[in-house]
């Protein structure tokens, strides 16, 4: 209990993907809190990389962490892109009302 | 060591928390909030572990730009207002139990997943060498940023680029009846076009068609 080790990290990070999973399929809200809950999933990814890297005394696992934040970012960017020009079009942004593909 | 545990419960019961507010909060500007939060507690949890460059770089790029792009986004939508409805419609609250289901399948699997790796402790025996002559975190991850992975490096600059170039593109707009100025109409038009010399005859004046 005392003793932090390398299993602690990996099931904060457990419980923060299974979080973000929880998100995405509980969410009546808008479809913002979805990109929300997809970017606490790679954060989750994020410490599982960098607890590795620290207990492996590797490297390649924050430098992979890098790229995960750099895609994060360019993923935010363009969702909240699409999230724009979807609510300029129809008004709302309501995942119940998001239904012209008949899904 | 002791001071080690109570900084890593503290900061993970606060990122746990704060997670979970994300996705039941009502009003979707506290979601925002809570996820700043959220990044701020992780990123201390990095520096703790001596990832520094990575917690610093998560502080500036998901506090700096990331959240605030969100909070900008929720306040241009002015969907705050929409409250959250819980489980209101019979055609939603559906999706509820096999959602909590999957997420709860999900976790138990992460779980038995860690707990595999603590029959193999020897692994962790192997060299930290590279972490502990002397050379700062930062130092060492530029060196292998910089000569190993310089592709995939160059490659992360042009998915910025392209997600850069790509919600321009989507959010651009062409508005009517907005004037413009034209730098190359202008320094383009040639004399003829402008000037015209009229021969006037006297006591009758000019008539010019426009």
């Amino acid at each position: 209990m005392i003793d932090i080790g390398l299993g602690h990290y990996l099931t904060l990070g457990a419980v923060i993907f299974s979080i973000g999973i929880i998100g995405i399929f509980l969410n009546r809200k808008n479809i913002i809190v979805i990109l929300m809950s997809i970017e606490l999933i790679l954060l989750a990814v994020n410490i599982n990389l960098v607890s590795f890297s620290i207990y492996l005394g590797d490297l390649s696992g924050q430098v992979f962490t890098l790229f995960i934040l750099t895609v994060a970012a360019a993923e935010a960017a363009i969702g909240l892109a699409i999230i724009v020009v979807y609510f300029r079009n129809s008004g709302t942004i309501r995942v119940e009302e998001i239904d012209k593909l008949k899904g | 060591m002791i001071a080690h545990a109570i900084f890593f419960y503290v900061f993970s019961v606060i990122a746990v928390v704060s997670a979970i507010m994300v996705t039941v909060s009502k009003n979707t500007v506290h979601s925002v909030f809570f996820l700043i939060l959220d990044f701020i507690s992780i990123s201390c949890l990095f520096i703790m572990i001596g990832a520094e460059f990575l917690g610093m770089i998560m502080l500036i790029v998901y506090v700096g730009a990331v959240a605030v792009l969100f909070l900008f986004v929720v306040m241009m939508l002015n969907v705050a207002q929409q409250k959250n409805q819980w489980f209101v419609s019979k055609d939603s609250s559906r999706h509820i139990p096999i959602g909590l289901l999957i997420s709860v399948i999900i976790f138990f699997e992460l779980i038995i997943v860690i707990g595999g790796w603590k029959y193999k402790p020897d692994l962790f025996n192997s060299a930290k060498s590279s972490l502990e002559n002397g050379v700062s975190n930062t130092h060492s991850l530029g060196q292998i940023l910089y000569t190993d992975y310089i592709h995939v490096f160059q490659i992360s600059g042009m998915i910025l680029l392209i997600a850069m170039i790509g919600a321009i593109v989507l959010t651009f707009r062409q508005r009517e009846g907005v004037k413009k100025q034209s730098y190359l109409k202008q320094i383009s038009r040639e004399r003829t076009e402008g000037v015209e010399v009229l021969e006037v005859a006297s006591n009758k004046g000019v008539k010019i068609d426009d």
